[in-house]
């Protein structure tokens, strides 16, 4: 009997290897990331990385004195377990901040709940709503993320443009100009229709959804019962005096929307995943499920320190010292820089109204990148990857941010991100003049 | 109606509000019912929402309270862990986003550690994931590669979560438990064992995996190698996964070695291996686990990650990281934190049994890990009045809570549907305490007896 299980377990060793299907049909046409790509490329080549979305400027002092104290007091109970679904005092200051804006009582337990960054936010939406048989309606182009998790929740995802309007004759595009058709919009929603991500102010464009056109998105989702999934991480990155519109205060969305916010964007700290949701009990308690049983809980430190940066914000919300009304003003120069550096080589910038990127038309730049007709790749995605290796500038294809079927649509724009010191502006600025220095020389 | 309000724009904002709240009023009206049905949660979380967690921290919150409960430690992370992440957080670049599987230093540094442990080359980029705990390990692993039509073979008792992760990638979870062997009065953790024949049984062709956490939560079980060349056989007969979730590798004591699945032959290809910053580094909310096994597997729990938080936090990866090469330097050394602090946790261990044994309770001596269970039916707490139709260890440990400012968890939490009956005597203590509290405990624990009731 021994020698019969010695040579079994031999012959069981040798197909050691696994041979059935291994992963998930979940993840089908989920796998390929523009991200994974890109910053490697940025890592590899870039002398100037404009490309992915963080500041390379430190998060607030304030902030990182916050977290300094939260590590070093006496309170080791820092490095351990806080509460599952929000470090008390993070949610308690949250449902205190979002309550003054929307005008509301929230209770911190119940309306409000950390997650590891916006991105986590995100998941649990998609997780606790959406399901094989729903659609969800994304307005192109979107943040990358949403069409994945969509589908690994077994989603259909339903595609909308915006479509841009030409500008007046010698004016700079803004983000302003592109916008939804609303015809176009309400043939999107039908009775398989389960929710809507908004992203407002927009990344990558940049545009911030006027009340008009938030009126539009309410109205239909108010008429076919849908949910909304409101990414505002950008909410306080709104330029020219705009004003950031939270759609869950529009008549009839609080009770179908989630708010989703992060400390990342605005507290420059992107490295600290701490995000969050804001929204109605019914809804919250089906993203604390699935939020229980993915990650359970978030790191406590980090969240101690991000509720000390609200409790200062709350205090000086609406005067000139808050971090709220010094970010967009450093960040709206920034922009007006990048806007001429871009327009004076003739790349043509659209204006953002919000968040820190800037969508620039590179069609004139086209004798550097020669078009190659049969390519599967989007033209902007190889102009990108050309002049990261050969430029040592970084930025992103517009085309990362359409559907599969629509890449080609808007495939001669890339976008740049302007959270950058004054130096890595210049140092961009510098490329740019030498690059057109070089095509216009003979 | 809809299209009505927009006229009333022109009359200014105030009016505009007046009708719109009004307008507001009538839709929730008519809609009400259908919102109900419409905004329901979807069917992978069903049923997951109770949380044995969410139940007890809330009621052990309270300070006058001796939590022995929930596993979290009251004592201090080791000073150069907390002096790195002080340090981390000083440079700029690293409170921005990190690579997205794993911030590279730290990569680096768990392959060199692991490569030492497992005797094998671990590619810190395609090998390892970092994620948001062990916890985040886990449901990586799970979404990954399980879903419906999958069993998944859980080992009772189990750490709470493997069931609702199984279920809410829509598979089945199929329970086997461990049996004590009545084999004499010691009772050791050693003595909870798998019948060979019953783990058997329990594969099929709908096998995708088996859950394995050695050393064990909440028993304090420390597989041996027979007992794991069991399961891997079974493994590699079936062409089945194994999930090994090691999260208290460093926690054996005298007399015991953790032995990696994974090594087993056979086994590295099918194999992912669980480990957790948290408790190797008493670091809790630090939140960072990790899987190891290889790049076949990896990949796809890469792709599940980077389609559910992306990336996890920069600073306290890189603090991980320097620890790290402060421990794998002297891992040849008995300071090395990973054996200092097993040593630590041992006196801890053995005085927590004296003073359950002194109170008249058979503590189960725990292995590994740092949690032990006790039967508390010795006792004779009369609970029958208790109206709630819990088993009997979730109302003893709320009786003991309330009469005895006393927390633990109870056993039946850890247990499948059919097995609940089995441990509903048992009650779980965690003794990762400092030594305030556990005075605190056995201050208790004497005086037990004399209340009356």
């Amino acid at each position: 009997l021994p020698l019969v299980k010695f040579s079994n377990s031999l012959s069981f060793s040798l197909q050691a290897k696994m041979s059935r299907p291994l992963q998930a049909q979940r993840l089908e046409g989920t796998d390929k990331n523009i991200w994974v790509e890109f910053v490697k490329l940025a890592a590899t080549y870039s002398k100037v990385n404009l490309g992915q979305g963080f500041p390379d400027f430190p998060p607030p002092d304030f902030l990182k004195e916050a977290f300094v104290k939260a590590l070093s007091g006496e309170n080791h109970m820092m490095h351990q377990y806080t509460r599952a679904f929000g470090h008390p005092p993070l949610v308690k200051i949250l449902a205190q901040f979002y309550g003054k804006l929307l005008g509301r009582d929230l209770d911190p337990m119940t309306n409000v709940m950390v997650t590891v960054g916006a991105y986590q936010a995100l998941f649990c939406c998609f997780q606790a709503f959406i399901e094989e048989g729903d659609e969800v309606i994304i307005i192109e182009p979107f943040f990358d993320c949403y069409e994945p998790m969509t589908k690994m929740a077994g989603g259909t995802p339903v595609f909308v443009p915006l479509r841009p309007k030409a500008p007046k004759d010698g004016k700079l595009m803004s983000s302003k100009d592109w916008q939804l058709d609303p015809a176009e919009l309400a043939s999107k929603f039908n009775e398989r229709t389960k929710a809507i991500v908004l992203n407002s102010p927009n990344n990558p464009l940049g545009k911030v959804f006027s009340r008009g056109e938030l009126e539009l998105i309410a109205d239909l989702c108010v008429k076919h019962d849908v949910l909304c999934f409101s990414d505002e991480v950008y909410e306080w990155l709104v330029y020219d005096g705009k004003e950031h519109i939270r759609i869950a205060s529009l008549p009839g969305m609080w009770d179908r929307t989630v708010i989703i916010g992060s400390a990342g964007k605005t507290f420059s700290a992107t490295g600290w995943k701490v995000g969050w949701t804001v929204g109605p009990n019914r809804l919250q308690q089906h993203l604390r499920n699935v939020h229980q049983n993915s990650v359970y809980h978030c790191a406590t430190a980090a969240q101690e320190a991000v509720a000390q940066g609200f409790q200062r914000e709350l205090e000086l919300y609406g005067k000139a010292d808050s971090y709220f009304s010094q970010l967009p003003k450093e960040l709206q120069q920034k922009r007006d820089w990048l806007v001429q550096s871009l327009d004076a080589v003739g790349m043509k910038p659209i204006v953002p109204e919000g968040t820190y990127f800037l969508v620039a038309d590179i069609s004139k730049f086209k004798s550097d990148v020669p078009d190659v007709p049969d390519s599967d790749e989007p033209y902007d995605s190889r102009f990108a990857k050309w002049m990261v290796k050969n430029k040592g500038l970084a930025a992103i294809p517009l085309s990362a941010f359409y559907s599969g079927a629509h890449k080609n649509n808007y495939n001669h724009f890339i976008r740049f991100c302007f959270a950058k010191k004054e130096a890595t502006l210049k140092a961009a600025n510098d490329i740019l003049q030498k690059w057109k220095q070089e095509k216009t020389s003979p | 109606m809809l299209f009505a309000s927009r006229s009333f724009c022109f009359l200014g904002v105030r009016a505009y509000q007046l009708r719109t709240d009004l307008l507001c009023r009538s839709i929730k009206l008519s809609a009400s019912a259908t919102m109900a049905f419409r905004h329901k949660n979807t069917r992978r979380i069903e049923g997951l929402d109770s949380n044995v967690w969410v139940e007890f921290t809330k009621v052990a919150a309270d300070p006058s309270i001796v939590n022995l409960g929930q596993g979290l430690p009251d004592i201090s992370p080791p000073s150069y862990v907390k002096e790195e992440l002080a340090k981390a957080a000083a440079v700029d670049r690293l409170n921005q986003y990190t690579r997205g599987f794993g911030h590279p230093s730290l990569v680096k540094a768990l392959s060199q550690v692991y490569e030492r442990v497992c005797g094998r080359k671990i590619d810190p980029l395609t090998d390892i994931l970092v994620t948001v705990g062990a916890y985040g390990s886990l449901f990586s692993t799970i979404q990954a590669l399980i879903e419906e039509g999958d069993e998944v073979i859980i080992i009772e008792p189990f750490y709470d979560c493997y069931e609702p992760m199984v279920k809410m990638a829509g598979a089945e979870p199929v329970f086997i438990p461990l049996r004590y062997k009545n084999d004499g009065n010691s009772t050791s953790s050693a003595d909870w064992v798998l019948d060979p024949a019953e783990l058997a049984n329990k594969f099929n062709s709908k096998t995708k995996a088996i859950i394995l956490n050695t050393p064990n939560n909440p028993i304090g079980k420390v597989f041996t190698r027979e007992e794991l060349q069991v399961i891997a056989d079974l493994c590699i007969k079936h062409d089945t996964l194994c999930i090994s979730d090691e999260v208290y590798e460093w926690m054996v004591y005298k007399g015991n070695k953790h032995i990696k699945i994974a090594t087993l032959p056979g086994m590295w290809e099918r194999t992912i291996t669980i480990g957790s910053a948290g408790k190797t580094y008493s670091v809790t909310g630090w939140k960072l686990g990790w899987s190891i096994g290889p790049q076949n597997l990896i990949k796809h729990l890469q792709v599940v990650h980077q389609n559910t938080l992306y990336t996890c936090p920069t600073p306290l990866q890189e603090a991980l990281a320097q620890a790290f090469w402060i421990d794998f330097k002297r891992m040849d050394d008995p300071d090395c934190y990973f054996y200092s602090l097993s040593r630590e946790l041992e006196s801890k261990r053995d005085r927590m049994a004296q003073l359950l044994q002194e109170a008249g309770l058979k503590p189960v001596i725990p292995d590994g890990g740092y949690f032990m269970i006790v039967d508390v039916s010795t006792l004779n707490v009369d609970l029958s009045d208790v109206d709630e139709n819990q088993p009997y260890d979730y109302k003893f440990v709320k009786w003991m809570i309330r009469s005895k400012k006393l927390s633990a968890i109870p056993l039946s939490a850890f247990c499948g549907p059919e097995t609940k009956r089995q441990f509903e005597k048992y009650i779980r203590f965690c003794f990762i305490k400092k030594d305030s509290t556990l005075d605190a405990a056995e201050v208790i624990l004497k005086n037990w007896n004399k209340q009356t009731a």
